[in-house]
This record gives structure tokens, C-alpha cells and sequence, in this order.
């Protein structure tokens, strides 16, 4: 196992957020988390990264707590794309997918051909080497998601977080980012809203609640008709997908009060 | 769509504008010290440098290298330093606050700067204690505490600050209305107007040795950050997840501002634009990269207003305008041109 929760809590102006999660996410698995708006997916996220500190419980990267590793080392190991994040500034593929070289270059060191390789590998596996010179403000949405990734992965993380990466997209992009992502050679933790897209790619999923989980396991298991009425508040018939097997949700109208 | 930076493609035509643009301003500083009432040859102007910095004996006459030397100089050289620290704290609060309109003259820290100056000119705060520089050096880290404090108490989003930015400039502008229009007489008044609106005036060589290392000094540590500024591209977030000591670099720099700002406006009063206009240009030539962007910046900076400044001399025969009119008068169509762009990228 690489990323191990345990008992973590983390509250914003008064509010639990995160009340109390435990959770283990195994190496090379893409795990999914599941959950209302507001249920916390995002708030773990960044707790997962250091970007916010547990307030009680722990969080362990492999052997080491979250909290006791320098800031830069922590970038090195574990890197996140959060929601819709852009910018003014005029800056191209290019030099996005360069920040993620930040944690791995000292204030006044040299572009390596490291450097170079890893920046040219990221731009190779999300398939945007071509647009590389291209400006951010001509990207689409889900180019900008890919440059995102890219970005991430040129930090060279073992453990890539991402925090719905296909919101705002279309049905294609959706299925393409998201095979992208299952097939990176990373631990991978996505929050998501699409039950059926996440039945169909993470290897095991997490349902969030008032921030807890209320189950994780592999999506068979976990996705039942009970539990999606109780936490997401709809009526469902779930079957198995003659397809591919997994899951696959059919929501139901709204019961009549 | 709007307008890319050019692409620099070789090393070669990089390094070739790293030494135009610092002949440019050596070339600037030259013609500061040589136009004015009194007009130097250049080679005179040149041949007074080289005896005093290398004792070469060259025969020039006494009242020309007295104008030189203890007057046309140092006040070239203030220019340059003032206009290279305020357009260095215009791409760190751009940067920082991720605001294209972000600056010291728009965050209130300049009008705080003439509020510490005239509490001590006319109202005689530290009774001679005090001289009007440590005054405006007061006013100035005054503003930019509450201006801090006002945007962080608001939220602290990026448009807050702005907008507590304004609050303060209106706060601080008439509070220093206030004193200048129950205290002051006549003539005090006058002074101070001429000092509001930024000059040259007074600069001699101890504002040199004050200016100089700051800017420098500025230059130097927002180099050693420009990877840092760099990762704010994508927010504050994104540059922590990038591995960024958020916090510490916050403090380094804005502390940095707040410095070089108070600095430049303790010595030749506040003016606006430069830290607005200067950072754009430049981002427009060599792109938004920081380590270019930096020093693009400072070199402009610098030449933007040692060129201010001779217009400010020569512009209305007999009299010497306010700097800070000069660099208005350019900059707010500059500042349009970029409300207009910054509407059409939305």
C-alpha cells in the first residue's frame, strides 16, 4: 500500500469536513471516490497532498507521514490537478508542463536534459506533443485538462490525484481522459460524480458522506441499489454491463410524494 | 485572441537584447546627465565620469563637472533605481496576487507614503526626529499592513485586495487633503503638492547610496524567486502542490515590496503607473516567464523613467514638470490599452 488514511479530520469555519476517514489506496490501483457535492472528496484530496493538514489522524505516504515531509521532497512523490484551474498570463503548453519540473530544480539550477525528458515524456502520454508551442487560451477544455495531466505527470509523481477531471467535458473527452488516466503507470486517486464512468474504470472506489466513507471496496461490490438511495438520494436498478462486465447504473424517475 | 509574446527562438538574440537594452540604458543615463538647461557634449559628460571614478585628469570645467557629477548624476541614477524597484514590485504583486492590475501606486502604499510624509512636514510628527523619508517609509508600511489586513479580513481572494487597495488610496488621499487643507499655509502647501506628485528635485548622492542598494537588492532576491513566481501562474494552491514554500515566499516578497516601494517613494514621492505599465511591456517582449521577465522589467523600468524624467526638464521651457504627470501621461493610455485587452480575454 502507498497512501494510508487513518482517522483523519479536517474542519472548515466550524464544519467537519472530513469527519473521521480511514482509508488504505494500494500501489498501481486507480481508486475512485464517490460522493455527493460537499461530501468531501475535494477537501481529502488536498489533505492526501499536504496542501491542507489533518487536524487529528494521520496520513502516510509509504513509511512516512504527510505532515513530516518537506514541502518540495512531497511534490516529488505526489502530484494533483484540481478543478478547473487556469490563468491570465500568456503562457503556452510548453511552459505549463515545465512547472512540474518545479520540485525537482533548485532556485538557480540548470534545465537538464532530465528535465527535458520528462517534460517530452508527459507531453508523449497525454498526446499533446504536437501542441506543445501552442497558447493556453487556444486550448479546449479537455486539452487543458490533458495539459494539466501532463503537467502532473512531469513531476514524476508515484501517485497522481485528480480532482473531477471531467467535469465540464464532453461525453468523449470524459472516456478519454479517464481511460487515459487507468492507463498511466501511477497509483491514481479520482474523485468523480459519474457513477457508470467510475464503475467502468477505477479498480475500487470509495463512497463518501458527510465526510465519511461509507464503503470502498471494487465497484461490484460496493455500487448497490440500497446504498446510492441512501447516500445520493435516487432510485436505481443496477445490473451487470453485458458489455464489459462492470456495473452499470439505470436511474430510475423520482418516486411521486 | 490576444496578442502572444514574440518568441525568442535563439540564445544569441537573447543574449544580444540582454546588452542592447543595458546599452540603452547606459545610453538613457548619458543623455539624462547631458540635456537640460545647460546642454553637456556627451563626451564631456563621459570624460567626467572617467575622472572621478578613475582619477584620468581629463580638463573639463569646473561648473560643468560640478552639474554633472553633483547634480545631473546621482539624479539619473535615483531615476533608474526608482524606476527599476517599482516595476520589480509590479511583477511581484502581479504575480503574487495573480491580478494584472495589481501595483504599489493601485494598492494604496504610495498615497500611505505621502499621508507618514506630510504628518511630518506640516504637522511636525517626531518633532525633527523624523525626517520626511522615514515618515513616508512609515505611511507606506502602514497602508500596506491595513491594505493586508483589509483584504484578508474580506476573504482574501485576489479581487479583495484591489478593491481594499482602492479603499486604502481613498483613506490615505484624504487624510493627507485633510492636513494639507486645516494645516498648511501657502507655501507648505505648494511643496507639498509638488512632492505629491513625485520629483527629482531634491536627489543627491545619499539618496544614491540608499536607492541603489535597495533596487539592486530587490533585483537580487526576486531573481533567486522567479522559479517560485512561476508556479503562482495556476494559483496559490497549484504552487504549494508544485513544492513552493507558499508562506515563507508570500512574506519575502511582499515585505520586499513594501520596502523597495516605501523606499522610492520616501526619495522622490509617489508615482504612479510605472509598477503597472512596466511589468506589461515587458511581459509583451520577452513573455511570462519570470526569469526573463525580471530583468526585462528592471532594465525598463529604469529606462522608462530616466526618459521621464528628461521629458519632465526639457517638455515646458524654464520649468520642471512633476515626474510623476510625465509617467501618468503615458501611462494611463498605457493602462486603457490594458483594460481593454484584459476585457477582450475574458
Amino acid at each position: 500500500m502507498t497512501i494510508s488514511v487513518k482517522d483523519a479530520r479536517w474542519t472548515a469555519s466550524g464544519k467537519m469536513i472530513v469527519d473521521g476517514i480511514t482509508l488504505d489506496i494500494e500501489a498501481g490501483q486507480m481508486l475512485g471516490l464517490l460522493g455527493p457535492n460537499g461530501s468531501g472528496k475535494s477537501s481529502l484530496l488536498r489533505l492526501i497532498c499536504g496542501l491542507r493538514r489533518v487536524e487529528s489522524g494521520v496520513i502516510r505516504l509509504g513509511d512516512d507521514e504527510i505532515g513530516l515531509i518537506p514541502r518540495a521532497q512531497l511534490s516529488r512523490r505526489i502530484a494533483i490537478v484540481e478543478q478547473q484551474a487556469t490563468t491570465d498570463a500568456q503562457v503556452t503548453v510548453n511552459d505549463v508542463v515545465r512547472l512540474g519540473r518545479t520540485p525537482h530544480r533548485s532556485p538557480l539550477s540548470q534545465w537538464t536534459m532530465r528535465d527535458d525528458a520528462a517534460v517530452n515524456h508527459a507531453l508523449e502520454s497525454v498526446g499533446m506533443l504536437e501542441k506543445r508551442a501552442q497558447s493556453w487560451h487556444t486550448l479546449s477544455g479537455g486539452e487543458r485538462q490533458r495539459v494539466h495531466i501532463a503537467r502532473a505527470l512531469a513531476q514524476t509523481p508515484a501517485e497522481l490525484l485528480l480532482d473531477e477531471p471531467t467535469n465540464h467535458l464532453d461525453i468523449q473527452h470524459q472516456l478519454d481522459i479517464l481511460s487515459l488516466i487507468s492507463r498511466l503507470p501511477v497509483t491514481s486517486v479520482v474523485a468523480l460524480h459519474d457513477l457508470n464512468l467510475a464503475a467502468m474504470f477505477c479498480d475500487r472506489i470509495a463512497i463518501l458522506h458527510h465526510g465519511r466513507v461509507i464503503a470502498a471496496g471494487d465497484p461490484g461490490t460496493v455500487l448497490t441499489e440500497e446504498l446510492v438511495a441512501d447516500v445520493f438520494g435516487v432510485r436505481t436498478f443496477i445490473d451487470r454491463s453485458p458489455h464489459h462486465g462492470k456495473p452499470h447504473i439505470h436511474f430510475l424517475a423520482a418516486h411521486r410524494s | 485572441m490576444s496578442i502572444h509574446p514574440i518568441q525568442w527562438e535563439r540564445r544569441g538574440l537573447q543574449a544580444s537584447l540582454a546588452v542592447l537594452s543595458i546599452a540603452a540604458l547606459l545610453i538613457s543615463i548619458a543623455m539624462a546627465v547631458s540635456i537640460g538647461e545647460m546642454t553637456i557634449p556627451l563626451a564631456t559628460t563621459f570624460k567626467a565620469v572617467v575622472n572621478r571614478v578613475f582619477g584620468a585628469g581629463f580638463e573639463i570645467s569646473g561648473i560643468q563637472e560640478g552639474i554633472i557629477w553633483s547634480y545631473r548624476l546621482s539624479r539619473a541614477l535615483v531615476a533608474a533605481c526608482c524606476g527599476a524597484a517599482l516595476a520589480l514590485s509590479g511583477v511581484i504583486l502581479q504575480a503574487l496576487l495573480r491580478n494584472p492590475l495589481a501595483e504599489p501606486y493601485v494598492l494604496g502604499i504610495s498615497a500611505g507614503a505621502s499621508t507618514g510624509a506630510v504628518a511630518v512636514m506640516i504637522l511636525g510628527f517626531g518633532h525633527g526626529v523624523l525626517t520626511l523619508s522615514s515618515g513616508a517609509f512609515a505611511g507606506a508600511i502602514g497602508a500596506f499592513a491595513l491594505v493586508s489586513l483589509l483584504a484578508a479580513g474580506s476573504g482574501g481572494s485576489h479581487d479583495r485586495i484591489i478593491l481594499a487597495g482602492v479603499a486604502g488610496s481613498q483613506l490615505f488621499n484624504a487624510l493627507t487633503s485633510y492636513i494639507v487643507t486645516t494645516s498648511a499655509n501657502a507655501e507648505q502647501a505648494r511643496g507639498v503638492m509638488f512632492w505629491l506628485l513625485g520629483s527629482l528635485g531634491g536627489v543627491r548622492w545619499p539618496d544614491v547610496y540608499l536607492a541603489a542598494p535597495v533596487a539592486l537588492g530587490g533585483f537580487v532576491v526576486c531573481i533567486f524567486h522567479a522559479r517560485a513566481l512561476d508556479a503562482f501562474t495556476f494559483g496559490t494552491d497549484a504552487a504549494a502542490a508544485l513544492g513552493v514554500p507558499v508562506a515563507r515566499v508570500r512574506i519575502v516578497l511582499l515585505g520586499l515590496t513594501a520596502i523597495m516601494t516605501a523606499t522610492m517613494v520616501s526619495i522622490v514621492g509617489s508615482i504612479g503607473f510605472v509598477g503597472l505599465v512596466i511589468p506589461h511591456a515587458a511581459r509583451f517582449i520577452v513573455g511570462p516567464g519570470h526569469l526573463r521577465l525580471i530583468p526585462a522589467s528592471v532594465i525598463s523600468g529604469a529606462i522608462f523613467m530616466v526618459l521621464a524624467d528628461i521629458i519632465s526638464r526639457i517638455i515646458i521651457p524654464q520649468q520642471i514638470l512633476p515626474i510623476g504627470v510625465v509617467t501618468a501621461l503615458f501611462g494611463a493610455p498605457a493602462f486603457a490599452f490594458i483594460l481593454y485587452k484584459a476585457r477582450r480575454a475574458v
